[in-house]
């Protein structure tokens, strides 16, 4: 597979840098302060494709981190609140659309 | 029951030690993604959109009560409470730590069970007829065979670094429960015209991207052979697969583009060296893998005992008892299949309650073992039909007694959007409609056999290309889509279904499927003809018609 960093960047909206956590493999995303959280509302929303590239960069240096880094699109509301961009990314952060056969 | 003996025994076990040496590599960042990821997918650990997913092998789908009841544990120590059954004689974790995998390996190979070759471009767990050893007319328990290969390929070192993934299937009932058409390799046990038995080899099958229906490349294979056949037809595929380009690397590629004849010659050839090497079997060793099946004391029992006669004028009985059990061997027991399709539940998933507990009623029941089938339900191989109704009784209240086996709601699906990285759209809300819709007992029976699965993407994890009606998930400028096809099958008369039309969006999907369904009642010959039947003779054309005249 090609490393991310050498695929052509090209974002079409505002974007944001999610992964997993390597040691329990959760979703989490690039904060500004070059680290992780487990919240969506915490990630780094950039905007160009050499800003998204640079995020994906220091992301992808963190290997004990996290794993499988990606730009990922987003949906910032008037309000400055940041949704996922599409139904994928939706449901990786909001979790399954299904109930689980075990309620949590 | 099959017991391992000391070599496989210290073998998984040592698995469970390196693996454990690998994550804590990992974890420490002497091991980089890149190096570690072969290594935990030779050990069954994927990623998926929220975790890793770790899949375990059920080899050829029998289970003792013991290792359903470590599963349980491992569902409920390591897991979220449940898992899923796939259609390959595997189960699957959906919310695993990497940190935690090696102590679930442990637990897990202190009774036997590995998730070694459960990924990976290697010889996959072989899978067989759930019903091996069981099934009235069979010609020789077939995981025998199975167990043959499985100790052949495992750690094999020229088949563990393929162009690609290879499964076996092996059947030895003239009914397929196997699907052994759509396998790289496909074999039917079966007598000459003889009166010898031996293997019916079928090569190039396999679904995913470019659908292929597996061919017979050697009509007649002995059994004291069968390994250097396999073996031949191995090399051949290592030597000529594409490495160059994923979608074309399978075997069924290969076939296709040499063709069949061609292919074969190619085997013979490869065989005739060899055929007389270390790899001819002699009888000893089967023998000795024949004696580690153990089967259980059957009673002489009668086929009607008075709890059957009794319990018959219970008609929620009865309609599980006739759509839930099936003949068996031996007169006096049935095989009852566990269905894991409950009306709006995901298919194929188990609880670790309901996993102990069945573990406990085939402890009662079964003599303690329990078989997974690729229609992604459980099967009680051995129960003494004197014993239905009270095992009916416990099975209804843990949830899997729906008295919908091989009806329309016992629907085969991956886990599609909701879990899978790959996915174009949601597999299990379908399901779950679906099984809705078609909730009316009476009318599933109307309807009669009609088997849907469905698949996130093309990898087809779902065999919608085989189901008599297939729903693939699709994606349209962002939305979920999904195409429809019917005519598809998976036993011995295995056939690709047809695409009726354009994609339907979400929303659409239950609709589409009700007016096929509808479509085929109005039209079919007698209420005997099997909705896969009146397709055949009808071709796809009146359900296209059905379906897109007012869409
Ligand atoms: C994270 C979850 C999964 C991933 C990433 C995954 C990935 C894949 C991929 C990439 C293929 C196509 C490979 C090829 O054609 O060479 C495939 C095929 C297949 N998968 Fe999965 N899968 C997943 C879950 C499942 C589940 C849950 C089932 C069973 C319900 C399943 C059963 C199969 C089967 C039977 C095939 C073979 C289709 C064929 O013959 O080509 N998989 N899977
Ligand atoms: S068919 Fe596609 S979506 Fe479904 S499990 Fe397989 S890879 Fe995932």
């Amino acid at each position: 597979m090609t490393s991310p960093l050498q695929q052509k960047i090209k974002i079409t909206g505002p974007s944001v840098v999610t992964a997993n956590r390597t040691w329990d493999g959760i979703v989490i995303w690039r904060t500004a302060a070059q680290g992780w959280s487990a919240e969506l509302s915490d990630a780094a929303v950039v905007r160009t494709a050499d800003d998204a590239r640079a995020l994906l960069a220091e992301s992808v240096a963190d290997d004990v981190g996290a794993i499988g880094a990606y730009i990922a699109p987003v949906d910032v509301r008037d309000t400055g609140t940041v949704k996922p961009g599409n139904l994928r990314e939706h449901i990786r952060s909001a979790g399954v659309t299904i109930d689980l056969p075990v309620p949590a | 029951m099959y017991a391992y003996d000391e070599l496989d025994r210290t073998l998984i076990n040592e698995r469970v030690s390196e693996f454990r040496d690998q994550v804590k590599r990992r974890l420490s960042g002497e091991l980089t993604e890149d190096e570690f990821k072969m290594l935990r997918l030779q050990n069954g650990v994927y990623l998926q959109l929220h975790a890793y997913m770790f899949r375990v092998a059920i080899p050829y789908g029998t289970l003792s009560s013991e290792q359903l009841r470590r599963l349980a544990h491992v569902a409920r120590k390591y897991d979220r409470g449940y898992g899923h059954f796939t259609t390959r004689q595997n189960i699957q974790f959906n919310w695993i730590k990497l940190a935690e995998l090696p102590d679930a390996l442990a637990d897990l190979a202190d009774v036997g069970i590995h998730a070694m070759q459960t990924s990976g471009n290697n010889t996959r767990n072989v899978t067989s007829d759930q019903w091996a050893g069981v099934a009235p007319g069979e010609i020789e328990d077939p995981r025998i065979w199975s167990e043959l290969l499985r100790q052949y390929t495992t750690l094999h070192p020229e088949f563990s670094f393929l162009p690609r993934k290879f499964k076996f299937a092996i059947t030895a009932s003239e009914h397929d429960r196997a699907a052994i058409k759509v396998h790289d390799i496909g074999l039917r046990l079966y007598k000459n015209a003889a009166g010898e038995t031996g293997f019916e080899v079928l090569v190039g099958g396999g679904l995913g991207r470019t659908p292929f229906i597996g061919k017979t490349i050697k009509q007649f294979v002995h059994g004291h052979d069968l390994l250097s056949y396999v073996e031949a037809i191995l090399r051949v595929y290592n030597q000529y697969g594409r490495r160059d380009n994923i979608y074309k690397a399978r075997i069924k590629i290969l076939v296709h583009e040499l063709g069949i004849e061609k292919f074969a010659r190619e085997v013979e050839e490869e065989w005739l060296q060899m055929r007389d090497s270390a790899l001819a079997i002699d009888d000893a060793v089967i023998e000795d893998i024949r004696s580690r099946f153990t089967y259980p004391a059957y009673e002489q029992l009668p086929h009607m005992p008075d709890e059957l006669k009794k319990a018959a004028h219970d008609p929620h009985f009865e309609a599980w008892r006739k759509n839930s059990t099936f003949p068996h061997k031996v007169p006096g027991y049935a095989i009852v299949v566990l269905s894991l399709k409950p009306v709006g539940g995901p298919p194929g998933d188990a609880t670790a309650d309901q996993m102990d507990a069945i573990a406990d009623l085939a402890d009662r029941y079964s003599f303690g073992e329990i078989r997974v089938g690729h229609e992604q339900n459980l099967a009680l191989p051995h129960v003494a039909r004197r014993d239905l109704p009270a095992l009916w009784k416990a099975l209804d209240k843990i949830g899997v007694a729906t008295p919908n086996v091989n009806l329309v709601s016992d629907i085969i699906a991956c886990p599609g959007l909701d879990y899978c990285s790959l996915a174009n759209a949601r597999s299990i809300p379908i399901a779950q409609e679906l099984t809705r819709r078609f909730a009316n007992h009476d009318t599933a029976n109307l309807i009669g056999r009609l088997h849907v699965n469905i698949s996130g993407c093309i990898n087809a994890c779902g065999h919608h290309h085989v189901g008599h009606i297939g729903i693939l998930g699709v994606e349209k400028n962002g939305e979920e889509f999904y195409q429809i096809t019917v005519g598809g099958r998976a036993d011995e008369k295995a056939e690709v279904g047809t695409l009726i039309g354009p994609a339907v969006p979400y929303g659409e999907v239950a609709n589409v499927v009700e007016d096929i369904v509808e479509a085929y009642l109005a039209l079919r010959a007698r209420p005997d003809e099997l909705f896969i039947d009146a397709v055949k003779r009808l071709g796809v054309e009146p359900f296209r018609e059905r379906v897109y005249a007012t869409r």
